[in-house]
């Protein structure tokens, strides 16, 4: 059959050339497409729901950023100093350098934007403490601080498409949204059989609208991916249906490389009842306003559980840790506000041992801390989530909570200046990228990355889109196959393939069970047997009907993406033979510093398959290694690497 | 865990007309109706049409009519209802629909693009801005919205008069100018616009928009109504009357 041929067989594929496709419409989406169009680039943005409803609306607590409005003692420094020690210095550290030292510029900008956060008594922004931050740092409007953030980088999406209409006559002609648009390929040239690696340039990419089952292909140079997580594979999660780890696999599959996938990070407090429910947030704020952890015997069991190297900076008494939240500078922090990895850990021995809520959770207990009407102005939807979802009134009684598969810290190995992955022009921001937040991020430091690396990704692409000479083509014969693989659901009906549901529901199962929370290594072999048997399912799942807003076709595909995505966490967890932040070995207990400067990489193999393979992390800068003192790094690194510190003289001035 | 079964009735159709469907369905204790219709996915209607999102009512993705009434689907639960009460679920009847519950919600991206949009005070570099908290939160409450579209759903003035949609903007959108008046630090006037272009004038306070808003947002009292005093104030001011006479209106 002739090219022409085949594509007058083809369905009909809509069209539209760009400069720049961010794909993902959160925080990182907005702000990278924002970016590119101040730098003036044809910008679309693609959105698998609604403009506006992002997975960002979720975050609760706040921004992260060193801008001193609480504390005058706050600064990058500190604030890099933590972001490393809650990512077990594992961290990329250049990410870490660039998202603290940028973080505060992109929070004030967000108020030239029209953002209303709360306000300090001299009328600056307000700063809340949060888990692993020295200081109170987190920008917040209430506990409802994502949906601030997503709805003004929103509406700054719509005063430049004001201002292009005042200039075009055309709303859309520099930054138009696709809303209800799932990307299922990345086009890229050179990808053939035996095209040479070097020749692989991002072309384009390939999809759908939801509500009418549409095709569409975009031919851009430069491609964003700003997707979020990969939650919806386990079984009990904050996330949204969206999370279905997209962008991770649509890059393994174009030929970037994923790292430390390994590391997901249960949230420690998520909703455990009505069943219905379990997984729904319960924001951190409500211990950084003072709310305790208590078990079936009343007691605040976190003090049992701080780590030697977190020993000098947590209270060890009730009395200590109260005095902190108004004596911060000459008390210890109270042990619930550890990092998420420890508190999630405690909660998970709680249980195990029996001290446990009826409902198979830990209570946490504001009520009896705060007057209801504080709770009621601090803490609005966690009052209203509970009043309305599960009858609780927490200015009254203590909520039931337990860990929630929250946030993957691994993501697509990128630049850590200007963001791109191993694929010239694919770029990658926010949760789907990886490396800023080592094996454990902390809270209130997501929102912060969005906005830094969104930013710099719409800066790098825009640069990367100028540097180029020719743009690359989007070959046929990859729409055509585009096309295929998107129908295969329908066609596989035919031959008898199962429900997607049901395939979904087992792979969320054998991700909850056997690479959850607690892992051990004859429990991961079998999940990677049960996802081999999964993955030659998913090949054959059939849906039924049509493609007209079809939820079961869309799980269809988005099933061969929570596959590879789970493939590589699986296989990560098993390699890595230790326990650091959000992997934790039954069979390897102890953080081992000859695994501090490995990553653990991986590639996509074929359609449901993956390689990975170890690779050294570039050793820190040494005028950022010498901003921590001797003895806190040797609970990290191995002897040879301290030889670069500044040993001898005492780091003082510091702060600390 | 106790367990029932439940009389569903779901709107199933398209543009072109459809019709309600019974489903028996069980429930369990602590459902929603969101999880109600998920089930329905799952079990007999693998291609029920629903959107939604973050199934705790932060998003406002999931919203339908209930019984008739406006709601969130994802707030809603099913312990509201009686064991042998029938639970009718159709679509948001002010928007076209596309599938199912699913409707074209696309007039509000329109109005929204309509609303100037904040303007920031000259001279005052990032990281400068001061506000007391006292202040911001006048249009901090309106920034609460979850955009779920339930006031203009229900809003008289859009709800089976399509021929009012180009002029109206709805209370959705009308609250967004509110809140922009209010901001402390915003330097425009939106005042003629809100009145002359966003149809504020259509508004006659009858406050259904606030009884179906799940973020409970006084919308009438604390936006429409200090809005058209607002207006009002500059309408009828006779020095502002003779300038906007003598000097035109530029820009907007």
């Amino acid at each position: 059959m002739t090219d022409v041929a085949k594509h007058m067989k083809s369905e009909t594929v809509e069209q539209h050339e760009y400069d720049v496709v961010v794909i993902g419409a959160g925080g990182a989406g907005l702000r990278a497409a924002i970016e590119a169009r101040l730098q003036g680039k044809r910008t679309a943005i693609i959105s698998k729901s609604l403009f506006g409803k992002a997975h960002t609306v979720m975050a609760e607590g706040g921004c992260a950023a060193a801008m001193g409005n609480a504390n005058p003692n706050d600064s990058w420094q500190v604030h890099y100093r933590d972001t490393m020690r809650g990512g077990k210095f594992l961290n990329n550290w250049r990410m870490a350098e660039l998202h603290a030292k940028e973080a505060a510029e992109r929070v004030w900008e967000l108020e030239t934007y029209g953002a209303l956060f709360d306000r300090t008594k001299d009328g600056k922004i307000s700063q809340r403490n949060f888990g692993g931050h020295t200081y109170p740092r987190l920008a917040h409007v209430g506990d409802r601080t994502g949906l601030e953030i997503i709805r003004t980088l929103q509406q700054k999406i719509v005063s430049l498409q004001q201002e292009d209409f005042r200039a075009t006559g055309d709303y859309e002609s520099y930054l138009r949204v696709f809303q209800e648009c799932t990307i299922t390929e990345l086009f890229t040239t050179g990808s053939g059989p035996g095209a040479p690696e070097e020749q692989r340039r991002v072309a384009g990419c390939f999809g759908y609208f939801r509500d009418d089952g549409r095709f569409v292909r975009f031919d851009a140079p430069a491609i964003v991916l700003a997707t979020g997580g990969v939650g919806k594979s386990y079984q009990v999660t904050s996330n949204s249906w969206e999370y279905t780890g997209d962008g991770h696999a649509l890059a393994l599959r174009a030929g970037a490389t994923l790292i430390n996938m390994e590391f997901l990070q249960f949230h420690p407090t998520g909703m455990v009842w009505p069943p219905s429910v379990k997984g729904i947030l319960v924001t951190e704020s409500v211990r950084g306003d003072g709310g305790v952890l208590r078990n079936s015997d009343g007691k605040r069991f976190m003090f049992d559980y701080i780590p030697d190297v977190f020993r000098e900076q947590y209270a060890t008494s009730e009395d200590e840790a109260d005095r902190w939240y108004t004596d911060a500078d000459n008390n210890r922090r109270p042990p619930e506000l550890l990092p998420r990895d420890e508190v999630a850990r405690a909660i998970n021995s709680e249980v195990k041992a029996g001290r446990g809520s009826p409902h198979g959770g830990v209570f946490l207990d504001i009520a009896s801390r705060k007057s209801p009407e504080e709770i009621q102005k601090r803490l609005p939807s966690m009052y209203h989530q509970f009043k309305e979802l599960a009858d609780v009134d927490i200015t009254k009684e203590p909520m039931e909570v337990g860990p929630t598969c929250h946030y993957v810290m691994g993501g697509i190995e990128v630049d850590p200046d200007n963001g791109m992955s191993v694929v010239p022009g694919l770029f990658a921001a926010g949760e789907c990228s990886g490396g800023m937040h080592g094996s454990n991020r902390l809270g209130g430091n997501s929102l912060s990355d969005l906005l830094v690396f969104g930013r710099r990704c719409g800066l790098g692409a825009a640069q990367y889109v100028d540097g180029l000479r020719a743009r690359p083509a989007v070959a046929v014969d990859d729409v055509d196959a585009a096309v295929d693989r998107a129908m295969l659901p329908f066609s596989s009906a035919t031959d008898g393939g199962e429900n997607p549901f049901v395939v979904h529901l087992e792979l969320q199962k054998t991700m909850h069970e056997l690479v959850g929370i607690i892992r051990k290594a004859d429990e991961m072999e079998m999940a990677l047997k049960k996802l081999a048997d999964i993955a030659t399912r998913t090949r054959t799942v059939s849906v039924e009907g049509h493609r007209e807003f079809n939820p079961g076709w869309h799980l269809a595909l988005d099933l061969r993406n929570m596959l590879l995505v789970s493939l590589c966490v699986a296989r990560a967890a098993v390699e890595r033979q230790e326990s650091r932040g959000g992997h934790t070995r039954d069979d390897f207990p102890a953080m081992d510093a000859d695994w501090r400067h490995l990553l653990l990489v991986c590639s996509a193999l074929g359609e449901d398959d993956v390689e990975l393979v170890r690779r050294e992390q570039v050793p820190m800068r040494a005028d950022l290694f010498d901003l921590f003192e001797l003895d806190e790094l040797k609970k990290y690194y191995t002897g040879d690497e301290l030889g670069e510190h500044r040993a001898g003289s005492s780091g003082q001035g510091n702060g600390a | 865990m106790s367990s029932h079964w439940h009389h569903f009735r779901v709107w199933r159709g398209d543009a072109d007309g459809g019709e309600l469907v019974d489903y028996p369905v069980e429930v369990n204790e602590g459902e929603v109706v969101l999880d109600i219709i998920h089930r329905l996915q799952q079990t007999e209607a693998q291609d029920l049409a629903v959107r939604w999102n973050c199934k705790a009512g932060k998003c406002g993705s999931c919203s339908a009519e209930i019984n008739g009434r406006p709601r969130l689907m994802c707030m809603t639960r099913m312990s509201t209802f009686a064991d042998d009460e029938v639970v009718t679920v159709t679509p948001l009847r002010t928007f076209p629909v596309i599938r199912d519950l699913v409707t074209d919600v696309g007039f509000n991206y329109v109005k929204a693009r309509e609303v100037p949009s904040f303007e920031p005070p000259p001279g005052l570099a990032p990281g400068e801005y001061r506000m007391q908290q006292v202040d911001v939160e006048r249009s901090q409450e309106f920034r609460k919205c979850i955009e779920c579209y339930l006031c203009q759903n229900t809003c008289h003035v859009v709800r089976d008069h399509e021929e009012n949609k180009p002029a109206f903007a709805g209370p959705r959108y009308l609250m967004r100018v509110a809140e922009l008046e209010m901001h402390p630090l915003d330097v425009a006037d939106r005042r003629s616009d809100v009145q002359d272009d966003l149809g504020l004038g259509y508004c006659n306070i009858t406050k259904c928009c606030t009884e179906v808003c799940p973020e409970h947002i006084k919308i009438t009292d604390n936006a429409l109504i200090p809005m058209k005093e607002r207006v009002v104030d500059r309408r009828f001011d006779p020095l502002v009357w003779l300038g906007d006479k003598i000097f035109r209106r530029t820009g907007s």
